[in-house]
């Protein structure tokens, strides 16, 4: 590959595991401050090596409890741990209340964790449109592991498949109705399945349910969804939630499906990022573009239909 | 909306440091401020100085909201602050509220502390001194 050019101050001190300047270009990132591309772009040879694993699944399930105990697990095993947990940004305010952070345990002083807020700032799918560059920015940093919660909006957030190299998705008892409605993309994204909550009562029919739903299910290019059972509260199957993701990482190294999987995910991230320029680009040509106002008027007089102004104005400025 | 036209939502650490249950204010404040467009970040009870200030950093914020209701403000407070001398980042404001009597908002405003509200200050008090004091972006 290419080099990528002298190394900026900012890019070296990540690399050197300064945090501060790490949480400075993360937000830079999320501002889409134009400060952070040269520090992204240099970075970006040294990454792609680590485990990214998506957390989802409803709200209240217990994700950022699963996260917390992982963390302690990997901590365990001597693995260090970035996480990146994603809330909802309010339509209205644009504003937001992170909230994830409290579930997790004081590590004031450990240095081998690194855990950040981040706002979904307007996307829908559970992962901010800057989740995947700052993933990579964690990977540059050095740590081993980067775990990411993806917004519970209900609906499994199929966008964390845009990030991650596995998925969990999180259940718990008694989410009958919800897992139904779940169905048509859960095979899409999951790589494990965690049954949370496993003290309560119904845990065990909730894996039947899974584990036929399971058998059901075609397997995707050669891996059959784990389901581990989890409890957070009376701690038990954090180590076997951490295994089978671990699986599922040698599977990906093993089958060569890794290689696949981040052709598909560097994809969609590329079509996204020019879908976003060449929108911006024609969205300023648009509005320097004289006509738009008169055929509006025109719009709104009824002498002309949307479809038809539509289709004028995409011919004049795709022209220019 | 392309994400780099608008103004980027300001970044602000909610904390309740120390052994203090009463987290209603700290709750209503945090609404309050999200409704206003800013990021919450709300590390929940009972922090230590050095989880706050290690917090502030991670999440980069521009601004950090102390809130205590039971009296250890003259010992946690000027922690914080000390803390975030020693890390470099005074340069983040911090204010605060909760019950804290007069004389000592003015022995801790002299400390450093930017601002400090107690019982009944409206939100549009709170969120007015949030706006004015959060850092901008670099
Ligand atoms: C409700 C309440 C409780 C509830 C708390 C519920 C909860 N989850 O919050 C319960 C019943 C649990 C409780 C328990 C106790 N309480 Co009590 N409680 C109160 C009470 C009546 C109201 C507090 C409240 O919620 N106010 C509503 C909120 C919205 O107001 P606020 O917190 O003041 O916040 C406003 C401002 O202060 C400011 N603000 C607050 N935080 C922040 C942060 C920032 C960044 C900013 C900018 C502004 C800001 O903005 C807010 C909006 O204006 C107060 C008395 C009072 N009038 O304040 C006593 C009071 C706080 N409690 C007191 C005591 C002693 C206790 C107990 C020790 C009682 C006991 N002996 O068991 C326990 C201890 C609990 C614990 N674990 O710490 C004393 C504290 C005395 C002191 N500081 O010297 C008080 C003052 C009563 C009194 N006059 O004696 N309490
Ligand atoms: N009974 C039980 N409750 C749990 C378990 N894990 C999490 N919870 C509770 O579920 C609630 C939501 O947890 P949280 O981790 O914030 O869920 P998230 O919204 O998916 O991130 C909290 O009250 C937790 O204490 C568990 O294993 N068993
Ligand atoms: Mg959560």
């Amino acid at each position: 590959m290419k080099r990528a050019g002298p190394m900026p101050p900012a890019a070296r001190a990540i690399v050197n595991g300064d945090r501060r300047v790490l949480a400075r270009v993360i937000s830079q990132v999320e501002n889409g401050d134009p400060a952070a591309a040269p520090v992204t772009r240099v970075l970006y040879p040294r990454t792609g090596n680590k485990p990214v694993v998506g957390v989802t699944g409803p709200l209240g399930v217990g994700k950022s409890s699963l996260i917390n105990q992982l963390v302690a697990r990997l901590r365990e095993l001597d693995r260090t741990v970035a996480v990146v947990a994603v809330d909802p940004s309010s339509p209205y305010s644009g504003g937001s209340v992170l909230g994830d952070r409290i579930r997790f345990d004081r590590r004031a002083d450990d240095a081998g964790v690194f855990f950040r807020s981040m706002a979904s700032r307007g996307e829908v799918g559970g992962v901010a449109a800057a989740t995947r560059e700052v993933t990579r920015l964690l990977d540059a940093a050095g740590f081993d592991v980067i775990l990411v919660e993806t917004v519970g909006s209900g609906q499994v957030d199929l966008a964390v498949r845009d990030v991650a190299t596995t998925s969990v998705v999180v259940l718990v008892p008694h989410l009958g109705d919800e897992v139904q409605t779940l169905k048509a993309g859960l095979f899409e994204i999951a790589d494990v399945f965690c049954v949370n909550k496993a003290d309560l009562p119904g845990a065990d029919v909730a894996r039947r349910d899974l584990v036929e739903l399971v058998a059901l299910g075609s397997d995707r290019s050669g891996w059959r969804p784990k389901i581990v059972s989890t409890s957070t509260t009376q701690p038990s199957g954090i180590e076997d939630l951490w295994s089978a993701i671990a699986a599922h990482e040698e599977f990906l190294d093993r089958s060569g499906a890794r290689r696949a999987d981040e052709r598909r995910r560097v994809s969609s991230e590329v079509v996204e990022l020019v879908r976003e320029k060449v929108g911006r680009e024609l969205a300023g040509r648009l509005e320097r573009e004289p006509a738009l106002r008169h055929w509006v008027d025109q719009v709104v007089e009824r002498t002309l239909d949307p479809h038809t102004v539509a289709d004028r104005l995409a011919k004049t400025i795709g022209r220019r | 909306m392309p994400r780099n036209t608008k103004v980027s939502p300001r970044r602000v650490l909610i904390a309740k440091p120390g052994l203090d249950g009463h987290d209603r204010g700290a709750k209503v404040v945090a609404r309050a401020l999200r409704d206003a467009g800013f990021e919450v970040i709300y590390a929940g009870l009972r922090q230590t100085p050095e989880e706050i200030v290690r917090a502030a950093l991670e999440e980069d914020v521009d601004l950090i909201g102390l809130s205590i209701l039971s009296g250890a403000h003259m010992a946690l407070f000027p922690k914080v602050l000390a803390l975030l001398k020693k890390e470099k980042a005074a340069d983040i404001p911090v204010f605060a509220g909760g019950i804290i009597p007069d004389e000592d908002a003015r022995r801790l405003k002299k400390a450093g502390i930017r601002a400090i509200f107690g019982p009944g200050t409206s939100l549009e008090e709170i969120v007015s001194t949030a706006q004015r004091l959060a850092r901008s972006a670099a």
